[in-house]
């Protein structure tokens, strides 16, 4: 196996003075190629802010960050924006659609941004994508009218559109019903089964997390286990 | 970009009623600015053609040579030559300069004329006159005679004079009637009354009169050469350069009607002047109205902007996305408000048929391109802050998590 990714010493300090909280204090991490991990741990433990870190989008105040070999705390805003577009896929628990386009508008959107339109080969794979999430019927259906299942369906495959290596998701069931959190779930295993793609998902649900091969959990602003 | 312009578009449609409602405003903001300039350009065209319309834009006259002095050695003045009082000072060689004149870019008319003073004697009755000879062919080419006749016809030939209405009511003269005009050096001659006209003008209907160029010669012993040269100019504005061109080129002393025109000229830009305040303020309210409304929709999308920055979008791919609604807006707030413009204008009369006591609107100076391109210009400017801040959106603490 190898590394996809590597953390270690990593510090975060939210605000300054009296005000000042350390969430995360020398937080290691490895991540292998191909690895379905849950990262657990209770509110307010700083799952989160690990996971806007790893996914660069959010710079640690002190620690080492490196993914595909690439020093991630060094890079600058372009640079990262880039990177993300390219290796690593978000799903969010709110908003994580855009309200005023469709189900595939919102799939492709990774491949049109960086293309600069809408090439029909990126439609073509938005609408395997949404198939294969078992939305072929709301291939074209205004986001905004889907129910929460349905949106973190799309979510997860506007998240698979680039092929990326990384797939981070943060509590992606956290607002669903446990039909459509284990549908969202099932799906993603098989994701990572069938492409080998590495996912990072936080989760307080131990169900949840007991689909994910590796658990680690959060504590005390490092992993405790 | 592409794609960029196909999130502006959908923004912009997503709130079709919020949009419609900022696109009108910047259509009423183009439509202030467009009546403006009608009304403004119209005033002054209507104002000019009141005053100028009428009269010589560029005008040379006869200079009279200073008489010379005699001055011995010790600069003692010897002697000193009374200025003559009974010889006009000519523009003998007229003949050469006309086709000179006729050729300069933005010239339209020249008309050598004689003029002096004279007496018209009708019976008892006499009158003291200014009297303009002008040439057959061409006696509406400055003043326009032939549009101001009341009765007859404005011809000049042999034998016949064309005189106001005020002047043929106080002499009794009907059309067709003769009378004696006597020239101040002396000389005189028995003429018919060939056209009557009606300027509005009391100096021109009442003591002036019109004869023909070979009779204003015998009256005031002219063999050759005239006394002034009066130029009409296709652009009023022109007479200041057009003047000096002509100066250069024949050596007279080409005066414009500029000349002696300060009061009008100030009073017109001060009209321009309020014009370009009330028009920069019709701006500045699109401007203000613009970035307000983009600000608060940056504001309203802070976490999808968040979710397009994770997604991959670059800040300059959000900025375009807020400029290009801007310019959006623009364009159509600019267009619809320039044909509203049009459209509101088309009811005025054209800027020949300029009524007194109406507005003189005039259609053509609404500045139609000026607005639209100026109100796009504006919107973009009025963008760029919501676009920078929407670029500065923190994608962490808009998603929210
Ligand atoms: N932007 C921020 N400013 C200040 N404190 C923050 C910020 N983001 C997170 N925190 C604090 O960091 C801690 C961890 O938050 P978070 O990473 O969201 O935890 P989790 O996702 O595990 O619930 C919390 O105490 C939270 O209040
Ligand atoms: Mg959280």
């Amino acid at each position: 196996m190898t590394a996809l990714l590597e953390v270690s010493d990593l510090f975060k300090t939210f605000g300054s003075g009296e005000a000042e909280t350390l969430v995360l204090s020398g937080l290691s991490l490895t991540l292998q190629e191909g690895e379905m991990t849950a990262l657990l741990g209770p509110s307010g433990s700083g799952k989160s802010t690990l996971l806007t870190i790893l996914g660069t989008l959010m710079k640690p105040t002190s620690g080492r960050h490196t993914m595909l070999g690439r020093d991630l705390v060094a890079a600058n805003d372009a640079a990262l924006t880039e990177f993300r577009n390219l290796h690593i896929g978000f799903v969010f628990q709110f908003h994580n659609l855009l309200p005023d386009f469709t189900a595939l508008e919102n799939v492709v959107f990774p491949t049109a941004v960086r293309e600069g339109r809408e090439t029909p080969a990126a439609r073509i794979r938005g609408r395997e994508l949404l198939v294969r999430m078992g939305l072929g019927a709301r291939v074209d259906f205004p986001s905004a009218k889907l129910s929460g299942g349905q949106k973190q369906r799309v979510a997860v495959a506007r998240a698979l559109m680039n092929r990326p290596e990384l797939v981070l998701a943060d509590e992606p069931t956290g607002n669903l019903d446990r039909v459509s959190a284990m549908q969202v779930m099932d799906l993603i295993a098989e994701i990572n089964r069938d492409e080998g793609t590495t996912f990072l998902i936080s989760t307080h649900d131990e169900k949840i997390a007991s689909l994910c091969a590796r658990q680690i959990v959060v504590g005390d602003g490092q992993v405790t286990g | 970009m592409l794609y960029g312009l196909k999130i502006a578009i959908r923004y912009l449609t997503a709130s079709k009623a919020q949009t419609a409602l900022l696109v009108l405003g910047v259509a009423v903001g183009v439509f202030i600015f467009i009546f403006m300039s009608a009304l403004i350009g119209g005033l002054a065209e209507f104002i000019l053609s009141r005053t100028v319309g009428d009269i010589s834009h560029i005008t040379i006259e006869a200079e009279d040579p200073d008489p010379a002095v005699l001055v011995n050695g010790d600069g003692l003045v010897l002697a000193v030559i009374e200025r003559g009082r009974t010889r006009t000072a000519t523009l003998s060689d007229a003949a050469t300069y006309l086709p000179l004149i006729e050729n300069v870019p933005g010239v339209v008319a020249v008309s050598p004329q004689i003029g002096g003073a004279g007496f018209l004697t009708r019976g008892a009755q006499v009158a003291q006159v200014s009297v303009t000879g002008l040439e057959p062919g061409r006696e509406s080419a400055i003043l326009n005679l032939r549009g101001y006749m009341v009765e007859g016809s404005e011809r000049l030939g042999s034998g016949i004079v064309v005189l106001g209405e005020t002047l043929a009511d106080d002499l009794s003269l009907r059309l067709g009637q003769t009378l004696r005009l006597q020239s101040s050096t002396g000389a005189s001659a028995i003429l018919t009354v060939g056209g009557i006209y009606d300027t509005g003008n009391g100096l021109i209907d009442g003591s002036s009169v019109y004869v023909s160029l070979p009779t204003a010669r015998a009256l005031f012993a002219l063999p050759q050469g005239v006394t002034r040269i009066e130029i009409k100019l296709s652009d009023l504005n022109a007479a200041d350069a057009t003047a000096l061109r002509i100066a250069s080129l024949t050596g007279l002393d080409a005066v414009p009607w500029t000349d002696g025109a300060e009061q009008l000229m100030e009073a017109l830009d001060a009209q321009a002047q309020t014009g370009y305040f009330l028009k920069t303020f019709a701006l500045i309210t699109i401007v203000i109205g613009v970035a307000s409304a983009l600000l608060l929709s940056t504001y309203r999308r802070r976490p999808e902007i968040g979710i397009m920055r994770a997604m991959g979008a670059g800040r300059g791919f959000v900025i375009f996305v807020f400029v290009t609604q801007g310019a959006l807006v623009g364009l159509l707030g600019g267009v619809s408000g320039a044909a509203l413009g049009y459209l509101a204008l088309l009811p005025f009369p054209s800027r020949d048929a300029f009524e007194p006591g109406t507005l003189p609107m005039d259609i053509t100076q609404g500045s139609y391109g000026l607005a639209i391109t100026l109100t796009v210009i504006g919107a973009i400017l009025a963008s760029i802050l919501p676009a920078r801040s929407a670029a500065r959106v923190d994608p962490v603490t808009a998603i929210g998590q």
